[in-house]
């Protein structure tokens, strides 16, 4: 029988795909199951985020940025009142800072609870995805109860943040800390060494240290191959140079590594959020600058002053001094940055959002080569991509 | 910290000469302006050299200035993970002249000069695969430059009897309104008329004194 050959195919993969991890659309191209290129296609989530904020006052602008990594979207706005506080040169009184990174690693858990338990679902197993929800609807609570919503909280204010918590919330928290540890150890017992989990992800989408570098790689992705690199040790903002934790470093640089990493993370996580709530000192949650933090409503009342510092900041808005600054915060899926030009006025001049998830998911074409199709879903889930944040 | 960065801002400087037009060091960040020529010959250096080490490019972005001559900045924000800094590189360009495409140096700068070039319409000079990426297939201009409306120009629906999305003008049922709050009078530093006085008669009494 004579050698037919068989030609190369390309395969669309999304954008309605359940593993896409949202709407991502590829385009495969195959060797029979084997990938020879892959060519993600985004922008099916572009809103013009940054377009939008260059015509909105600095307060407006903070709501868009739960919008972009719509799983953890303190940690977005976290970068960006940093960036203007930084253009401000204001000082943010330590309780604020303490109930802001407080946030920041509760969102870290729901962003990792999230990721793991999808990116198990995408390779199979489907428990841990149910069990997750549970726990994010109870972190949820937490942060509907200090800022009124759910999911885009905007709550973190230039100069500290919106709202102090309310009475008791610190006991409900170290309640639900203490309980967690188990649910973590349940989660591994079903995923760490199971048979499935590993031949699913075990030296799946190697990269190297050299190749993060040169892919741009951050946070957990970079860890996961080796390399100890964490920007809240490294380049500490807000109470984190005050907090005790470990950096969890992988080995290998596979998708294996890279779920360990962030199981380990959920625990350094939680035992940040134990020294917050045990250090956490009284006091004022946001700065009392008032040309850029609103007057208490009892102020208003009484003072001429505050009625007038209150009405300018709510129709004009904070004038940020003319400057630029690129601001980084270690995210959960790595480094979020805000490149801010203000240019004296009382809304941003350019306003660059720089997503983890949109260096990483570049590498797709080098993580996939060679490997199967079924690989390919293991490596968008193991990656971390949300596209919120990607397409912006 | 402030003062390593600035040792390193001049050594930089130094070792590059003339390439480098103008060096700042502000809120702890490091900034040099470069010209567009040296693009690739600057960022090799800066990340083999072995006082710099910047392996990675955090983020490639354009910046809009329609009053410049040359109107569009280009942005390079890299990270060195061995010394724990940053630094940030710039230059200038127009709508016509490419910038050198920084692919070869680092992978990561595809999709942000896609994106770049999407956004801006900077072109990027031997770039492998110069797309669009965050605009729809089709899409015509550059959404973010200044001179680009904030509703666009085109506006999409579903068409029932073509059963298939169609791209029509954009169609406001109310003018697009944009305020302006900016208030015109706190430029104005809160000299009280006859406070500038005082520090004057300071100024007399030291040099009499």
């Amino acid at each position: 029988m004579a050698e037919t050959e068989i030609k190369n195919y390309n395969l669309n993969f999304g954008p309605q795909h359940p593993a896409a991890h949202g709407v991502l659309r590829m385009v495969l191209e195959m060797d029979g199951e084997v990938i020879e290129r892959t060519d993600p296609h985004i922008g099916l989530l572009h809103r013009g985020t940054e377009k939008l904020i260059e015509y909105k006052t600095y307060a407006q602008a903070v709501p868009y940025f739960d919008r972009l990594d719509y799983v953890a979207p303190q940690n977005q706005e976290h970068a960006f009142v940093l960036a203007v506080e930084k253009l401000f040169g204001v000082a943010v009184p330590k309780r604020g800072q303490y109930i802001r990174v407080l946030f920041c690693e509760i969102g870290r858990i729901l962003n990792h609870l999230l990721n793991i338990t999808s990116y198990a679902m995408d390779v199979g197993a489907m428990t841990p995805m149910l069990w997750a929800f549970e726990e994010r609807e109870r972190l949820m609570e937490f942060c509907e109860g200090v800022s009124g919503a759910r999911l885009h909280m905007n709550y973190y204010r230039v100069g500290g943040v919106a709202f102090d918590m309310p009475h008791g919330m610190d006991a409900d928290i170290k309640d639900w800390a203490d309980n967690f540890t188990t649910f973590i150890d349940d989660l591994e017992l079903l995923l760490t060494e199971n048979r499935i989990f590993k031949q699913r992800t075990v030296d799946i989408g190697v990269i190297s240290a050299e190749q993060c570098y040169d892919w741009g790689f951050s946070g957990p992705n970079i860890r996961a191959s080796g390399v100890p690199w964490d920007l809240r040790k490294s380049q500490p903002y807000d109470a984190y140079a005050e907090m005790n934790f470990d950096i969890p470093v992988g080995k290998h640089g596979d998708c294996y590594d890279r779920y360990l990493v962030r199981i380990l993370e959920m625990r350094e996580s939680l035992k940040i959020i134990h020294q917050c709530l045990e250090y956490m000192p009284d006091g004022p949650y946001k700065s009392e600058d008032h040309k850029v933090t609103p007057p208490s409503r009892a102020d208003m009342k009484q003072s001429m002053e505050a009625m007038i510092h209150h009405f300018k900041l709510f129709t004009e808005g904070m004038r940020v001094p003319a400057g630029e600054t690129y601001t980084a915060v270690e995210a959960p899926k790595g480094e979020f940055g805000v490149f801010l030009i203000a240019d004296g006025t009382n809304k941003p001049y350019r306003c660059k959002i720089r997503a983890p998830g949109f260096a990483h998911l570049q590498a797709m074409d080098f993580l996939s080569k060679g490997h199967m199709l079924a690989d390919a879903v293991a490596n968008i889930g193991s990656i971390d991509v949300v596209f919120g944040e990607i397409d912006r | 910290m402030d003062l390593a960065l600035k040792e390193l801002g001049d050594y930089i400087s130094g070792s590059l000469g003339d390439v480098v037009t103008d060096m700042e060091c502000r809120l702890d960040e490091l900034m040099i302006t470069i010209k567009r020529e040296d693009i690739l010959g600057v960022l090799k250096f800066l990340r083999d050299d072995a006082n710099c080490q910047f392996k990675q490019l955090m983020d490639l972005c354009g910046v809009d200035f329609p009053e410049e001559d040359e109107r569009f900045c280009v942005v390079y924000n890299l990270l060195s993970l061995t010394h724990n800094n940053r630094i940030r590189v710039k230059t200038w360009t127009d709508e016509n002249t490419p910038v050198a495409s920084a692919t070869q140096l680092f992978s990561s700068a595809g999709w942000w000069e896609r994106e770049t070039w999407d956004l801006y319409g900077i072109y990027f000079a031997d770039h492998p695969d110069l797309r669009r990426i965050l605009t729809d297939y089709g899409f015509e201009g550059h959404p973010l430059r200044k001179d680009f409306p904030l509703t666009g120009y085109v506006e999409l629906r579903y068409d029932d009897e073509q059963k298939r999305v169609v791209y029509e003008p954009v169609h406001l049922t109310q003018e697009f309104r944009t305020f302006d709050f900016l208030s015109p009078w706190e430029g104005v530093q809160p000299v009280l008329p006859g406070d500038e006085k005082a520090e004057t008669t300071d100024g007399a009494a030291e040099e009499g004194a």
